[in-house]
């Protein structure tokens, strides 16, 4: 082993964005932009205070490979919609014609896995805020899932910071292979396929797939989100210091029930991240010769055996992709150590630990993770069900439980059946639905929110503007992810009284 | 792969009677999990919305992002 050389790579700050699925089933029309506005109406009326949410830094039409805003796509600013930044420091809001609740940045991946569940009580809360509130109309059902099995498709976005010196090409060659495999473990699984059964050329069906979202990617590298979706996303929006940083958004992934899941989905992807940034996958022989086929193939093989064809003309499994993953990621562990997943070498290892077990039980027989992997447990539910029933794939009964899995109602959600194993404690979800992480950012936005949502005149991910009364307002910057944590400010926020003697304190 | 060979632990040598109650366990453990999964279809055919076809039929999304 060669001595200890201190990695370059920086934290992995990262956060998770989802869409949910909406459905009306009150009387009359079923307007999905009405009814998200509902919900978060309805919980913000209940919960806190409205804070309207700062859109003068988000340039969404800006693009990691260098060039500006394509002239057909316009920056997407809703501000006449519902928009609120909460307490925990997430941000929740009407994006497009769904409810969307981005997480408040976090510092490791189970603490990525706390926030998300919190997100799926929030909006559990808002079903239930929305009926008090509005009657009938406000009868409005929530799905945590990625298609409406109608060829239309909603994302789970995860962010990760990545230093702004890494090569953009680079990311988007070594992390392709990883977003295209690791749907083995992250896949939420669906019923047949929007466009798999009509381009099989063997005239083979799809009866179910391990992704909800894999088919809909069409590109390798791209801007875009909703038309033409890349497996690798450019937008460059930092929400942080522009010249030292770059977020990672990445829209390939689907949403999670499973908190295993999730948490391999984003503690994984940042240990991949963590060893781009530092160079470590150079030499790998990875890169696939068609990532857009292979992400389909994967997703359509529940029994892991297909092979891609690599760059090199290697043919590999996806499992083989990500052992070879895994196995740099324990040489690098082992010769740089991992702190960019918490400052304790232990969470990383504890990825890498639950990683190798994952792919040692897919390998040996996938059904022995039916309490860890929603793909797994769903179609060991489905299965089951066609058996005792003696229904076809195609049948409605699947379909529907295909889409009540993901049904947030306790009553008739089939995931909350599940025997499934948890990460995080219902306590604490608890109080992250109102509690920010205390190690990003995010604890200065949310305990300034708990105190003075008043004086706070808009609130965005890199900076808090106060209206004191006085003109004009006071701005207070947030470009560092890392600043602002509970150990930089909680006594400095403990003794201040007011926020006009907290903006003197900080000297803006 | 070399490391992964490595990684595949060997299982150490057992009595015959070792083996048959694993074999008895495991029996009456599959049997719970069958009567757990009779039970939970039970409780989805309970759950399970009124009309399937027409439920899946009006989940009806716009795309997002």
């Amino acid at each position: 082993m060669r001595t200890s050389v201190t990695g370059v790579a920086i934290p992995k700050v990262c956060g998770i964005e989802t869409e949910y699925g909406v459905h009306g089933i009150g009387p009359g029309d079923s307007n999905p932009v009405m009814a998200s506005s509902l919900l978060i109406n309805a919980y913000v009326t209940e919960a806190q205070r409205q804070v309207g949410w700062d859109f003068v830094d988000e340039s969404p039409g800006n693009d990691a490979r260098g060039f500006g805003p394509e002239g057909a796509m316009a920056p997407e600013v809703e501000t006449h919609l519902v928009n609120t930044v909460l307490t925990n420091g997430a941000r929740y809001y009407v994006d497009h014609a769904h409810p969307e609740y981005s997480s408040p940045e976090c510092a490791t991946p189970l603490q990525v896995v706390l926030y998300d569940r919190a997100g799926e009580v929030i909006l559990r809360r808002s079903m239930e805020a929305a009926e008090r509130a509005y009657g009938a109309q406000g009868r409005i059902v929530v799905y945590k899932n990625n298609s409406d099995r109608k060829g239309n498709s909603y994302g789970c976005h995860e962010n990760y910071l990545m230093d702004r010196d890494v090569p953009f090409p680079r990311i988007a060659r070594y992390i392709t292979p990883h977003f295209v495999t690791r749907i083995i473990y992250t896949g939420s699984g669906k019923v047949g396929s929007e466009v798999g059964n009509r381009e099989r050329r063997d005239g083979s069906r799809v009866d179910y797939q391990i992704s909800q979202r894999a088919e809909f990617f069409e590109e390798e590298v791209g801007l875009e989100t909703t038309l033409k979706r890349p497996i690798v996303n450019t937008r460059d929006e930092p929400h942080a210091d522009p010249q030292k940083y770059r977020r990672l958004h990445v829209i390939v992934g689907d949403a999670n029930m499973s908190e295993v899941a999730t948490y391999l989905k984003v503690g994984v992807t940042a240990l991949v991240l963590t060893m781009i940034e530092d160079d470590w996958l150079e030499r790998a022989d990875l890169v696939l010769a068609a990532p857009v086929k292979a992400f389909r193939q994967v997703s359509y093989d529940p029994s892991l055996s297909t092979l891609l064809e690599l760059a090199s003309g290697r043919r590999v499994t996806a499992l083989e992709i990500q052992w070879e993953l895994l196995d740099l990621a324990r040489k690098y562990a082992l010769e740089r150590g991992i702190t960019t997943l918490g400052e304790d070498p232990e969470t990383a290892r504890g990825v890498l630990d639950r990683w190798e077990s994952t792919l040692s039980s897919l390998e040996s027989d996938p059904e022995t993770l039916d309490r860890q992997l929603d793909w797994v447990a769903k179609r060991k539910l489905l299965q089951a069900y066609r058996e005792r029933h003696g229904l076809s794939w195609d049948a409605h009964q699947l379909a529907a439980m295909d889409l009540q899995y993901h049904d947030l109602r306790p009553e008739k959600s089939l995931f909350a059946r599940l025997p499934m194993e948890k990460l995080v404690d219902p306590d604490e979800v608890g109080r992250a639905t109102t509690e920010p992480p205390p190690d990003t950012r995010a604890y200065f936005r949310g305990k300034c929110l708990q105190r003075w949502a008043g004086a706070v005149a808009a609130a965005n991910w890199d900076s808090l503007v106060f209206d004191l009364g006085s003109d004009p307002l006071r701005r207070v910057p947030m470009m560092e992810p890392l600043r602002g944590t509970a150990a930089h400010v909680e006594s400095l926020l403990a003794g201040c009284s007011s926020p006009a003697e907290l903006l003197e304190k900080l000297g803006s | 792969m070399p490391e992964r060979e490595l990684k595949k632990k060997q299982a150490p040598a057992r009595t015959e009677t070792a083996v048959e109650d694993e074999a008895a366990q495991s029996s009456d453990k599959a049997e719970a999990l069958k009567a757990e999964m009779d039970e939970l279809l039970d409780e989805i055919d309970e759950v399970l919305e009124d009309n399937a076809e027409e439920f899946v039929r009006n989940y009806v999304q716009k795309g997002g992002e």
